[in-house]
């Protein structure tokens, strides 16, 4: 809402989706959040047509925008040639493109032709990408994947009547026999591969193909969409495609390398903008709610208590995430029932980070000049390009970050999951609005970067954490601030210790860090880093546990550092932590 | 925010079941037959898995002239080959050089491909049975795919099951709802029937149920612990039903040891020595499945037809009975005494829609709107 010269944000509401029976109709959910708005701000804004376009006086509103992740979002198979060269660059663009990738087809993912029919038959995507072959080069393999699809005939998992939407992003010389093959049984789209040459990668068209296919085959077969699409004059947007419109926005307005990370109930999504590049993962079953139990099974049980500061048994812990996955709308009402959830959301967040990087990687399959010194870092080429000492800003969104009591736990949970190393800020959004101004910004981008930087980021703070080898106690790094009242302040960062130094939002410190001589902070081992601080909610984070941050093995003493790590960024309130300090006597 | 619409608990309810093939094939009753569980409705033969062969790089053709493959096919689309046949063969330099290909299955040439020359060959189809799963009968014929089966029953929702469609004779084993059902309490006569716990069933009970050949077991809760080493592996996603060799399993509560609500340990008791199906399916994703337990009864018409979105679409409303489904109250009934508008802070200092409750115990409480379900009476 424009109040005076500035676009603001006024209020939000939610509510339970409605695309599942008896409703079948999601735009009955999309009324009861907007009615719980009207009933915050008294403006009247729905009418029985759907919302009231445009404003009069004081009923309606002049803009409709809105993202779906309903039926469990895009949901996409992807296929290439080569698992590490197409397959992957297919991979990356779905992705990109805001979609569940279900499954990736290769020629030599090892399966027999038989299984990848069974599976693609089985798996029922909303839309396939089909990619392979660099232009010129050989057409055998890619039309042998087309014939794969041709053969098992996919059915679409919504609404049975519509052709499967394919895009084709492969060698250009196939395409002629592309459509032989596929033209006739599919929706089929074809855009410029998505690897013309080896070393290059182009995901946007194939990228942009899936947007549109979303929209016109997709979405309009989700129970009430139809009527949905009437309501906005706007093309309806995946919501992780939404949130990462903004990641990119925030990164390409400050000039910065970024992590963000989306939290929900069914999946993580994690995006990362680093020199320029974009790449963001979906790991379609570490969850929140319905997904719980899938992180209980990848991260295992050990790894969700290590994080409990009070003692409670296997059988109690997974009898309660058990619960949380049947009944996935509860909340925790109790202290201890919000400390289990973040013990799970670290986990969750971690495992979601580890799969992130594993595709946050160079283009494989490009022959390098070798000189001598790359022979000594050849083992790092399969690894990641995401130096955590260049992230300057990790920022975490979702209905877990965002609706955390503190925001403390939100500062201490990304810092735990992602390890940040050096001078790295943190931001959340506030009311789980990224994606939606994501949307907006296509049509509206002055409001939308304008209530992002006001109402939707949250200044967190910033963490400072040395990197290196952490042997002997003591000071790991001195820091000298210079503070905005005009004062300083010198702080220890000291080996096993979280400390917290208040600094405001919106107020900056000059900064003087002083590594030990083995230690990094951001000007290379045992060097000295001046730099500019930004404040927060939260403040500033002295970090001096480690990387990578290593719990004590024996119970006793890892609840106690737990304790001791939560009391010091006041992260849940003095009667809880004294009651689990108690049970430790 | 959120509220969970309650599980059913209906003791008398018109119900239909739609029974289909998963791909076309033929009806085997008429609409207005009488079925019982095991009668097979509908047939079909799922074609065979597909084996594709790079048939002209054994030959030896050029990839410039994969579109010659066609001429030295044996076979063509449609004929059945055997394994080891020789279906493609290729003599060059007058007879010096000879290549031939042979089928690695049994089954029907469906694809001779001129662009990739690949040859495609299906295996024999499998056949596939639909039974009517419930007893009663056929109201609806859905041509070469399936039939719709109703019946008047009892039906029950449970909140997670696994293990997929059987059904049984029904025994209360416990004689509360607070009871736990142990390994001792049942034995080999339980072979073959459903047996009914109270608030858990302990992990020696489900091994022995098992072994016995029980062939489901209703209870209130159940430790996870126990349920993994049931299955031998843990579930991730809670898409359930395609368990195998194991006993049905529904909880109507939840995970834990779990008092099982007396509305619906009263019903399962008056049907006690009925014939049940039972069905532990689970989907807690888009498109809900809740496993079920229908009791079959000898009645015609409809007892209770309303229709949920009615009750539901009305939304919370004082005076209407819930259950809370969350620490600390878990399980406790009640009636709503007011639904305050502004947000409220609970324990946890999350700031949230909270409704206010008189408990059956006599206490008053406060819980997040999200964490009741509305109990239909």
């Amino acid at each position: 809402m424009k109040r005076g010269n500035e676009y603001r944000f006024v209020a939000s509401g939610e509510a339970p989706t409605t695309v599942e029976a008896p409703y079948e109709d999601v735009t009955l959910g999309v009324r009861n959040a907007v009615r719980e708005v009207e009933e915050l701000t008294g403006h009247a804004l729905l009418s029985d047509d759907g919302i009231i376009l445009p404003s009069k006086g004081n009923v309606g509103t002049d803009l409709y925008v809105t993202t779906s992740s309903a039926g469990g979002g895009l949901q996409m198979m992807v296929t290439g040639v080569i698992k590490t060269m197409t397959a992957e660059s297919a991979e990356r663009a779905a992705l990109g493109a805001g979609a569940i990738v279900m499954d990736v087809i290769s020629v030599d993912d090892g399966r027999r032709t038989f299984q990848k029919i069974d599976r693609i038959r089985h798996l029922r995507p909303d839309m396939i990408l089909l990619s392979g072959g660099t232009d010129g080069g050989t057409v055998r393999h890619v039309l042998g994947i087309a014939e794969l699809i041709s053969t098992a005939e996919p059915k679409a998992r919504l609404g049975a009547g519509y052709e499967l939407p394919i895009v084709y992003a492969g060698n250009k010389d196939a395409r002629q026999k592309i459509n032989k093959i596929l033209g006739k049984k599919f929706a089929l789209k074809i855009v410029d591969n998505i690897r013309p040459v080896l070393s290059q990668e182009n995901p946007e068209p194939a990228r942009e193909a899936v947007h549109e296919l979303f929209m016109e085959h997709v979405m309009s077969h989700a129970p009430g969409y139809d009527k949905l699409m009437k309501w906005t004059s706007v093309p309806i947007m995946p919501t992780p495609a939404g949130e990462g419109r903004m990641f990119r926005t925030l990164a390409e307005m400050r000039g910065v390398n970024v992590i963000g990370v989306g939290l929900g109930g069914a999946t993580t999504n994690v995006y990362s903008v680093y020199d320029g590049k974009f790449v963001r993962t979906v790991s379609a079953n570490l969850g929140m709610s319905y997904s719980i139990c899938n992180v209980l099974k990848e991260a295992g049980i050990q790894n969700i208590i290590r994080w409990l500061p009070f003692e409670m048994d296997e059988v109690a812990v997974r009898n309660r995430l058990r619960n949380k996955m049947i009944r996935p709308t509860i909340i925790p009402q109790l202290i201890d029932a919000l400390v289990v959830e973040h013990a799970v959301a670290r986990e969750a967040l971690r495992l979601g980070f580890a799969h992130h990087k594993s595709l946050a990687r160079g283009l494989r399959g490009i022959q390098r000049q070798r000189t001598v010194s790359d022979l000594f870092e050849q083992s790092l080429e399969e690894e990641t390009y995401i130096d955590m000492m260049r992230i300057n800003i990790i920022a975490g969104t979702g209905g877990l970050l965002s609706h955390a009591p503190r925001r403390s736990q939100t500062a201490l949970m990304l810092i735990d999951a992602f390890q940040p190393e050096g001078v790295t800020k943190l931001a959340q959004d506030s009311v789980f609005m990224m994606p939606h101004l994501g949307v907006l910004s296509t049509v509206h981008a002055p409001a939308a970067l304008e209530i992002f930087e006001k109402d939707c980021l949250v200044r967190i703070g910033t963490c400072i954490a040395p990197r290196g080898p952490m042997e002997g106690a003591g000071s790991l790094a001195a820091v000298h601030l210079n503070m905005p009242n005009g004062g300083s302040r010198s702080e220890e960062i000291t080996q096993g210790e979280l400390k917290l130094i208040p600094l405001g939002e919106g107020e900056f410190a000059e900064a003087e860090i002083a590594p030990r001589s083995n230690l990094d902070v951001g000007a290379g081992p045992g060097h000295e880093l001046k730099t500019k601080i930004e404040g927060g909610v939260v403040g500033i984070v002295l970090d001096g546990r480690g990387r990578p941050l290593i719990l004590p093995d024996d119970p006793t003493r890892r609840r106690k550092d737990l304790i001791k790590w939560f009391r010091a960024v006041d992260a849940y309130p003095q009667r809880a932590l004294e009651r689990y300090e108690k049970a430790l006597k | 925010m959120a509220y969970t619409p309650g599980l059913k608990v209906k003791s008398e309810i018109v119900l239909q079941k739609t029974r289909r093939l998963p791909i076309p094939g033929e009806v085997l009753v008429a609409k207005g037959a009488k079925v019982d569980f095991d009668t097979v409705v509908a047939r079909t033969r799922v074609p065979g898995d597909v084996e594709t062969i790079r048939a002209s790089q054994i030959l030896g053709i050029e990839a410039d002239d994969v579109e010659e493959l066609g001429q030295y096919m044996l076979k063509k689309v449609g004929d059945q080959v055997i394994k080891g046949e020789i279906i493609a063969r290729r003599i060059s330099f007058f007879g010096l050089s000879k290549a031939f290909v042979e089928s690695p299955v049994e089954g029907t040439i469906e694809h001779v491909s001129d662009i990739t020359g690949q040859v495609t060959i299906r295996e024999d189809p499998v056949p596939v049975e639909v039974k009517a799963y419930i007893p009663g009968r056929i109201v609806d014929i859905i041509r070469n795919e399936g039939v719709v089966v109703e019946t008047a029953a009892s039906f029950i929702q449970g909140i997670f099951g696994i293990g997929g469609e059987t059904h049984g004779q029904i025994r209360m084993a416990v004689k509360s709802p607070e009871d736990s059902l142990t390994a001792d309490m049942l034995d080999s006569s339980d072979k073959g029937k459903i047996l009914v716990g109270g608030a858990m069933v302990a992990g020696e009970a489900l091994k022995k149920a098992v072994e016995i050949g029980v062939r489901g077991i209703v209870s209130g809760g159940v430790e996870d612990k126990d349920l993994r080493d049931l299955l031998g592996y843990e579930i991730g996603v809670a898409i359930t039903g395609h368990e195998e060799s194991i006993v049905t399993l529904i909880i109507t509560e939840g995970f834990g040891k779990m008092r099982m609500s007396g509305k619906t340990f009263e019903l399962l008791k008056s049907c006690e020595g009925m014939e049940a199906a039972l069905n532990g399916a689970t989907q807690i994703r888009a498109g809900v499945i809740r496993p079920e337990i229908i009791v079959p009864r000898d009645r015609t018409s409809a007892g209770e037809s309303r229709d949920d979105r009615a009750v539901f679409s009305k939304g919370m409303q004082p005076g209407m009975m819930v259950r809370v489904i969350a620490e600390p109250f878990f399980g406790a009934i009640g009636t709503i005494l007011s639904l305050p508008v502004e947000l409220q802070d609970v324990e946890s200092e999350s700031a949230v829609r909270i409704l206010e409750v008189q408990l059956e115990d006599g206490r008053k409480a406060v819980v997040p709107r999200a964490n009741v379900e509305i109990i239909e009476l």
